[in-house]
């Protein structure tokens, strides 16, 4: 392969007053001549220099910035510069590397501290009303929809009841089962040094039924659907897609928001019913391995200590958590503006928001749960 | 002393910089090119048009490594570019610029950073010194100094091109390749295009091989163009030889209103 041979750009000083150029002064070439070589540089004061270009092997504007940022220093300092041995195509280089001089545009300075915890309060207290504001239009949007609902679309709700729902089976029903089997595991050596095996079954159905099973779905369903909400929408929003939706007369709430919403409150809690079995037969499994303890008798103990009540409990936190987890991945796809980053950025958020307020509103529930005494 | 010189500059403007020989490409059953040959010279200006699914969009990405062809060679500066090694690709590379038809710009960066991207990437410039010229290589490009500082996503799409052009001229390259370069721009800024492809000829003495369906942007910039088509190129030639062929897939581009008035613009009477 024929190689370009780039030797680098250099300075000579033949004289006290001469500077002698030679080399390639081109964007590859200028790199061995940094600021600090430029500025070492010894010069006798006030007087007048030649910079000869006759030995320059190429020249490009790289290198003409590069070195008419030197005449000008030199100037500054008191010198007069004179050029010599420059050719006419270099003369024409140099004089629009003069031309184009602009300062480059200031960086950014770095925020303090202070700044940024009060601009990163002030934004999260935005977001928090804009959410707020569209809870509101999402449910006015509902409302219209109950009151009207041949206007409801109802394939594209199927579908995400689909590919939010049923697709997600094989994950929910595996990690359910892990968590019954672990919860079983743990929970059975302990019980075992007081003789109190059969109890294992009660909490496991317990602490499945009430906790685990409608947490891990939800956080499962976050992660996988919240996320491919925010970014679709994301993505529409930035390749104005969903501005061309408006101008059709489409309304997004209809078509995108919507749909999703009421899939996922239909889904999950049925997705929660199939964790809260997988669970239990997880933690079953177990508990007949390390205790011999017989699949009749394990389950006789959980109906017995599980009331309806529990089970009712556990399935009715999922909706809420369904309607959060589909609240905050539109809400934050819809928000994207910009580019590729900041669908990228929409969507991580969407995912740590929507697992944080799911984690708050169950710990709500355990203190109404609790007041309420059920 | 001045005739040695213009023998050089004859010479060197000779020398070809991309020779495109039988190639041939196909996605699946799909053929793009049958049969492609091209030439484009030392300093000239170079255009490639054709309709919608010609295969120019591939033959550019062949031509700047990001597609290889099924058959056939090409090659940039004298190196094939069939089956190049990383390494060998990498030294290619920083020699040519490409301005993207979407501007392809990093949206996570500001224009200057993206313009001294280049620059930080193969260069060991200080910092300063490369914002310094990401500046000058903006203002060249015609953009005023308070661009330097936005994001991509806040300019308007003749400021994106601009933009896009200043990256690909970052690293002073040999050849530039422009895709679709006045698409989507008012009148006055496409006028721009043209001067700033001319004035850059000039200039730098680069290579400019460009799509375009711009017709004024062809009478007034391109010394060459080819016209493709049905796997092959059809006919090569400046615009006023191309304007007197006769083949179907060349007439298309200069009868219709739109390719009389360019031409009328460009004080060839049809």
């Amino acid at each position: 392969m024929k190689k370009v041979s780039v030797a680098p750009a250099a300075l000579a000083q033949p004289t006290p007053s001469e500077l002698a150029l030679s080399g390639y002064w081109t964007a590859l070439g200028t790199g061995a001549l940094d600021r600090k070589t430029l500025e070492a540089l010894r010069l006798p004061a006030r007087a007048g220099l030649v910079v000869d270009g006759s030995g320059v092997a190429a020249l490009d504007t790289v290198g003409a910035r590069v070195l008419q940022n030197l005449v000008a220093r030199l100037r500054g300092e008191g010198h007069s510069v004179e050029m010599r041995g420059w050719s006419e195509r270099n003369v024409k280089l140099l004089a629009l590397a003069e031309k184009h001089a602009v300062p480059a545009p200031p960086r950014v300075p770095e925020q303090g501290l202070f700044e940024r915890v009060g601009r990163k309060t002030l934004e999260i207290g935005g977001h928090s009303i804009e959410l707020l504001g569209f809870v509101g239009e999402a449910a006015a949007a509902l409302a219209a929809g109950i009151a009207r609902p041949s206007r409801i679309r109802w394939k594209p709700i199927l579908f995400n009841i689909r590919t939010a729902g049923f697709d997600a089976l094989p994950i929910v029903g595996l990690l359910s089962f892990l968590l019954g089997f672990v919860v079983a595991y743990q929970a059975g050596t302990q019980l075992r040094k007081y003789g109190a095996d059969i109890f294992v079954a009660d909490l496991v159905g317990l602490s499945m039924l009430r906790e685990f099973a409608p947490l891990m779905t939800a956080i499962i369903v976050a992660g996988r659907s919240g996320s491919a909400y925010a970014a679709q929408i994301g993505t529409m929003s930035v390749t104005e897609e969903i501005d061309a939706m408006r101008t059709i007369g489409i309304v997004p709430m209809e078509l995108l928001v919507l749909p999703k919403i009421i899939a996922l409150v239909i889904a999950l809690p049925l997705l929660t019913f199939f964790a809260d079995v997988m669970g239990v037969y997880g933690g079953m499994i177990m508990a007949s391995a390390q205790s011999g303890m017989s699949h009749g008798a394990f389950l006789e103990r959980v109906t017995a200590s599980v009331s309806a009540t529990s089970f009712m409990l556990g399935i009715g936190k999922a909706p809420v958590f369904a309607g959060i987890i589909a609240v905050v991945g539109c809400f934050q796809g819809l928000r994207t503006r910009g580019g590729a980053d900041a669908v990228g950025r929409q969507t991580t958020r969407s995912v740590v928001q929507s697992i944080f307020l799911v984690i708050v509103a169950d710990s709500l529930f355990s203190v109404l749960f609790s007041l309420l005494d059920l | 002393m001045a005739i040695e010189a213009a023998v050089r500059k004859d010479k060197e403007a000779r020398e070809p910089v991309i020779e495109v020989n039988n190639v041939a490409t196909r996605f699946g059953e799909h053929i793009v090119h049958e049969d492609v040959d091209l030439t484009v010279l030392r300093g000239e200006i170079f255009a490639l048009v054709g309709g919608s699914g010609s295969g120019k969009s591939t033959l550019l990405r062949e031509m700047i490594l990001l597609h290889t062809p099924d058959a056939g060679s090409i090659r940039i500066f004298g190196v094939d570019v069939a089956g190049l090694e990383e390494r060998e690709a990498g030294e290619l590379r920083p020699r040519f610029g490409v301005m993207f038809q979407q501007g392809g710009l990093f949206g996570s960066l500001t224009v200057c950073e993206n313009v001294g991207l280049p620059l930080r990437e193969h260069t060991s410039l200080d910092d300063e010194t490369i914002d310094e010229i990401a500046a000058m290589k903006i203002a060249l490009t015609g953009l005023g100094p308070e661009a330097a500082a936005l994001f991509p996503s806040e300019l308007s799409g003749g400021m994106l091109k601009r933009a896009a052009l200043a990256r690909a001229l970052s690293l002073d390259p040999e050849l530039l390749f422009l895709d679709e370069p006045t698409a989507g721009l008012d009148p006055v800024s496409a006028a721009g295009v043209d001067e700033l492809v001319l004035n850059l000829r000039e200039t730098y003495g680069l290579t400019v091989v460009m799509i375009t369906h711009d017709l004024d942007l062809l009478w007034q910039v391109a010394d060459r163009v080819a016209v493709l088509g049905e796997g092959r190129v059809q006919a090569v030639g400046s615009m006023k030889e191309l304007s007197r062929d006769t083949h179907p897939a060349v007439r298309q581009f200069f009868e219709g209103p739109r390719g009389q008035g360019a031409a009328a613009r460009a004080g060839e009477p049809d």
